[in-house]
């Protein structure tokens, strides 16, 4: 008899092909895909706020208007002395007239301004990343050393960015959270389906003595698996278009606006497993609610 | 409890017998949700190691009554015991431990298609939880006295409809249930074949197990020349436990 049995192993309880098995595969596949690309794209998004808030925090500009006694450049050479002496200050330039020029010419036109309109010079400061100077103790230097200056410190910006990042990062959540909701909405609903088309078999595996519970573990294990499937090949096709845009998309707007890093493609990985969990309750769930109804 | 007095209780079918009943029915109605009832106050008890024969026209009630002994449906009125307890009691964890009491065949058959002879058969100490090597042994023997030995491996879509019903009293009887329930266990064979089954079931009947049979074959009825049950409009007519011998 042992040569009989040598190859032999139980057949799964449940059908291994099953009708709508593979509509409900490309659907989780399809959501799986959305999450993925929604964890890498929240994570990219988060990544270009950070470098745009560093970029701004880390720099101050300073307005310097010159008195009659000095001329503008004088005037912007003395605050760029000043400043670059303030602890906390890592360099101080001040813009000559031509970059003055250039950064009003977007706002009045290319034809150089008459000489006699005074154009303030502007101080570019970078601040010690570790210890930036704070805003004030720059204007008290000015003030301190007779220079007519206004400080801006782009805080405002920054923080007009940061709430953009806050915003795009709920986004990412609230969309995760919505496609694994649809998740286990397909599942429970396919879950009844299944039920339903198997209520011979569940009347049978019943008479043979199994419990509720012994039957709602073979749906909750067979769309725990088929989900982590599909979870799978979702996940990969996402990080494959991430990968290429990383890749391809360099220069690109979408990139500059996007940067995705090679480990931000890591982020779907724990989808397959995420998706499994949320089939896994999704299906045990349901199937307990319908088993409990039965006689 | 009082005894039941339309009933025969298993010391009038079986002197002697001081068992109580394993299955009892007392004044049992049944109805499907608003339709007309489908039993009205059948009350009859089946000793333990009894065999009786349940006849009745198509719509009789004969299926019901076995779906509430194998706890297929609740009664929606009287009382029914199955080896002493009162199912209406019964809690849903422990309506599994009683089912594995009881084997169930079909008319028509209700093997699982995606597994093999082997594996439909195996069905009950696998839901158990008994390891394969536990089991295998035990049914491959019991197939082999169904007459399925060299077809362990065969799908149920490859064998006749006699090697099917043989095969569903097989997984009917692999847990030795105390009662085994055949619902037109021969509806679906030919003569032959259905002396095989009657044959077969008598078999269980003499090492213990209570059999019912749910039939309105006549002829086998009247071979087997065992009580009858017999229903008409929902209503138990005839309980005739006269005809005893088992036949030979």
């Amino acid at each position: 008899m042992s040569a009989e049995f040598a190859n032999w192993w139980p057949a799964p309880l449940l059908p291994r092909r099953d009708g709508g098995a593979a509509s409900l595969f490309f659907v989780i596949a399809v959501l799986s895909f959305l999450a993925s690309l929604s964890a890498i794209g929240g994570l990219a998004a988060q990544r270009a706020a950070d470098g745009w808030k560093d970029q701004l925090i880390g720099s101050a500009t300073v307005i310097v208007r010159a008195s009659a006694s000095d001329t503008p450049d004088a005037a912007a050479a003395r605050a760029a002395e000043v400043l670059a002496g303030v602890r906390g200050v890592s360099e101080a330039r001040a813009l000559d007239k031509a970059r003055a020029d250039a950064l009003i010419a977007r706002f009045v036109g290319p034809e150089p301004l008459p000489a006699d309109v005074p154009i303030p010079r502007l101080v570019a400061i970078d601040l010690d990343a570790a210890a930036p100077a704070k805003p004030a103790a720059l204007a008290a230097a000015l003030k301190a050393a007779g220079v007519d200056g206004t400080v801006e410190d782009h805080g405002p910006w920054a923080a007009q960015i940061m709430r953009g990042a806050a915003l795009a990062r709920w986004l990412a959540i609230g969309l995760l959270t919505v496609i694994a909701a649809a998740a286990g909405a397909v599942i429970a609903f396919a879950a009844r389906q299944g039920l339903s088309a198997r209520r011979d078999l569940v009347e049978v595996l019943h008479l043979a003595g199994a419990t509720d519970g012994f039957i709602a573990r073979l749906f909750q294990l067979r769309f725990a698996r088929t989900a982590a499937q599909a979870g799978i090949v979702g996940a990969a096709a996402a990080i494959g278009v991430a990968a290429a845009l990383r890749q391809f998309g360099a220069g690109q707007s979408l990139a500059a606006l996007l940067p995705v890093a090679w480990t931000d493609l890591a982020a779907p990985l724990p989808w397959p497993l995420i998706a499994a969990l949320i089939a896994a309750i999704a299906a045990r769930v349901t199937v307990d609610a319908v088993l409990k109804r039965s006689p | 409890m009082s005894r039941n007095p339309e009933a025969e209780s298993a010391a009038d079918i079986y002197p002697g017998t001081l068992a109580p009943p394993v299955v009892r029915f007392e004044k049992v109605s049944m109805r499907y949700g608003a339709g007309p009832p489908v039993l009205h106050d059948v009350s009859f008890d089946l000793a333990s190691g009894s065999f009786h024969f349940l006849t009745g026209a198509s719509g009789s009630g004969k299926t019901t009554v076995l779906r509430l002994i194998y706890l297929g449906d609740r009664a929606t009125g009287g009382r029914v015991e199955l080896m002493g307890r009162d199912v209406a009691t019964l809690g849903r964890r422990e309506r599994p431990a009683l089912r594995r009491r009881i084997g169930v065949v079909f008319q028509e058959f209700r093997l699982l298609s995606h597994l093999s002879v082997f594996d439909n058969a195996a069905l009950g100490p696998r839901i158990a939880g008994r390891k394969p090597a536990s089991y295998r042994a035990d049914v491959v023997e019991l197939l082999a006295w169904v007459g399925l030995r060299d077809r362990l491996h065969a799908m149920p879509d490859a064998l006749s409809g006699g090697e099917k019903q043989r095969l569903a009293i097989a997984r009917a009887v692999v847990n030795r249930p105390d009662i085994l329930l055949a619902d037109e266990p021969t509806g679906n064979v030919d003569p032959a074949i259905a002396l095989r089954i009657l044959r077969l079931l008598t078999e269980l009947n003499r090492v213990g197990t209570t059999v019912l049979i749910a039939s309105h074959d006549e002829d086998l009825v009247a071979r087997a020349g065992k009580p009858v049950l017999h229903l008409s409009d929902g209503r138990l007519s005839r309980f005739d436990p006269a005809a005893r011998e088992s036949p030979q």
